[in-house]
């Protein structure tokens, strides 16, 4: 049996507000423990909530640039549920009356786009953070995060594989990235997600048994968790066993999710009105001055890309992708270097070095002139292509300016003669079969004695003037 | 008619983590018909073409700016809470993610 995977995301975003979503209390990550908390947000008898502003502007931000509609009127409704991390027994969200609704995400495809249609996004506040520690029999509590503004985006069940559920979570980091409402971090907790998933056979309308993973610290786990759901759901369906309706966990240490203990209802939150806060009305006026604002998104963005520095589509989309490095690029071409070097650099090397050291490509804090000092002093022949890809290890460890790297280091190209004859005299000598090979017409023996003499001088002599000298050499020989 | 069962009492009573057994299942059950019974009246009001209110109060839009004030001393927090370890609250081991 052939079976259709549905697969839908529910996103949360921190936003990085100065404070909370509904009191003063710094909303800074990592302060000390119960540092950050009063009485809104503990939810001690008599406090008053009151929205953050800017939380407000930055959702319909959001809204806008996932092409949502903005509701006019909007309100503000209790959640209600017991856990450790929720001191007042509900959190404020949004039921009814979200922030915005029906917009979408496009993912670029080979040759057609993918439209993933956005149910609503909604603004909500965060739960405090339990620690645990094993062999302990008890969990701590921190509060800091407790009403932290949130935004949750939800996607309609228009994703049909793991590595469209994978693309539409890049493509929606991106995106709230250039809108610069968000650390945007995974490991900070600042970018979550959970997704759910069901199967139903080719062509049948109605939507199979939906089953909800939750605990994926990252995209890569969402891909894996979804790949890993999709099986199990699978064979399953394949031996005529029914799927359990229910929510599992993304183990990442034995890569399978695990039943959650089967809870013995559905989750009833009893969400109402919530009586402490008014609700909104958002004028036209005011969406549309927030929509002039909007800055470029990452779709416009691969557009000029490719229209203004002639990259191709791969190259756009994965430049654009990360604000980090699109910054880096076009901080580069605009201080003159050519756009398809500093791509490459980018592409290359940058993002080998960073997926090798899982960083993020704004932790190294590279600086756009570095990139353009390495290209000219390739360029101009200080550096061999073999030590320019030294260099930019060494800048991308120590974050110093490739042309500081070659002041202090040394690592200024050999092209001066009598030494690079020097060391051609002593390769020839230990190499004498490979120099008569090439003497015979092996085109061959002359790439090996090159590389025997670039690596005598450890990787600095000037290639093109040592392979010159080396075929000078031997024809002398000859002769 | 009861439109409240004692069955729907010990339902709500559990999602509110309240022990609600025996006797007071009944009792409680007749108490909230009355309740609902009183609030029925409105149904015979009149309220077609009138918008659901969500809110009695003349207001909208009250926000504020995203300027941080004064937190409490965590000193004071901890204290609050019924167990506390070091500068965390404590409770009872909770499933690990
Ligand atoms: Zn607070």
């Amino acid at each position: 049996m052939t079976c259709e995977i549905i697969i839908g995301l529910e996103v949360h975003v921190q936003l990085r507000t100065n404070t909370k979503l509904f009191c003063g209390c710094a909303a800074r990550f990592g302060a000390p423990p119960n540092s950050q908390t009063c009485p809104v947000c503990l939810g001690l008898p008599g406090a008053l909530p009151v929205l953050n502003e800017q939380a407000l502007a930055w959702g319909i931000r959001v809204g806008l640039a996932l092409d949502c509609t903005v509701a006019p009127l909007m309100k503000f409704d209790r959640k209600h549920y017991f856990y450790p991390d929720l001191p007042k027994n509900f959190q404020i969200s949004q039921y009814d009356r979200p922030l915005a609704s029906n917009g979408h995400v496009d993912l670029e495809g080979e040759g057609a786009t993918k439209r993933i249609r956005i149910r609503r996004v909604h603004l909500e506040e965060d739960a405090g953070k339990l620690l645990h520690e094993t062999g302990q029999p008890v969990s701590f509590v921190d509060m800091n995060r407790t009403g932290v503004p949130l935004l949750e985006i939800v996607s309609e069940p228009d994703l049909r594989t793991s590595e469209d559920a994978y693309q539409y979570l890049v493509e929606l980091k991106a995106l709230l990235q250039y809108l610069d409402v968000s650390t945007c971090n995974m490991e900070e907790g600042s970018l979550r997600c959970d997704t759910n998933i069901s199967l139903r056979p080719a062509g049948q309308e109605t939507l199979g048994v939906k089953v909800e993973v939750k605990n994926l610290n990252s995209f890569r786990a969402v891909k894996q968790a979804l790949e890993f759901e999709a099986g199990r759901q699978g064979a399953l369906l394949s031996r005529g066993e029914r799927i359990l309706q229910e929510t599992r966990l993304w183990n990442a240490h034995s890569l399978q999710t695990d039943s959650m203990r089967s809870k013995e209802e559905a989750a009833d939150y009893r969400y109402f009105p919530e009586p402490d806060l008014v609700p909104f009305t958002i004028e036209a006026a005011a969406v549309e001055q927030i929509r002039r604002k909007l800055p470029e998104l990452p779709a416009q963005r691969r557009l000029r890309y490719q229209q203004t520095y002639q990259l191709s589509a791969y190259d756009a989309q994965v430049l654009v992708q990360q604000r980090a490095l699109a910054e880096l690029f076009e901080g580069a071409v605009r201080l003159g270097a050519k756009p398809k070097p500093v791509a490459n650099w980018i592409m290359g090397g940058f993002m080998a070095y960073l997926n090798a050291k899982r960083l993020e490509p704004e932790s190294l804090q590279v600086q756009p002139e570095w990139v353009v000092h390495l290209i000219e002093l390739v360029d101009g022949g200080t550096l061999s292509g073999t030590m320019a890809k030294e260099v930019f290890l060494a800048m991308l460890e120590r974050r110093v300016d490739p042309a500081e790297l070659v002041r202090e280091g040394g690592l200024r190209q050999i092209s001066d003669a009598q030494t690079l004859e020097r060391i051609a005299h002593e390769v020839l000598e230990q190499h004498p079969k490979s120099a008569e090979d090439y003497a015979k017409g092996k085109a061959n023996a002359l790439m090996f004695l090159v590389g025997q003499a670039m690596k005598r001088s450890s990787g600095k002599a000037n290639p093109q003037q040592m392979t010159e000298i080396l075929k000078r050499k031997v024809g002398e020989k000859r002769a | 008619m009861g439109v409240v069962t004692p069955e729907i009492v010990k339902h709500v009573a559990h999602l509110a983590r309240m022990r609600v057994e025996g006797e007071a299942l009944t009792q409680l059950a007749a108490q909230l018909d009355e309740i609902l019974d009183y609030v029925r009246k409105l149904q015979a009001v009149a309220t077609d073409g009138i918008e659901p209110t969500s809110h009695v109060l003349p207001l909208t839009n009250v926000q504020r700016p995203d300027a941080p004030r004064p937190s409490l001393d965590p000193g004071t927090v901890v204290a609050l809470a019924p167990a506390r370890s070091g500068p965390f609250l404590s409770v009872p081991k909770v499933l690990e993610a």
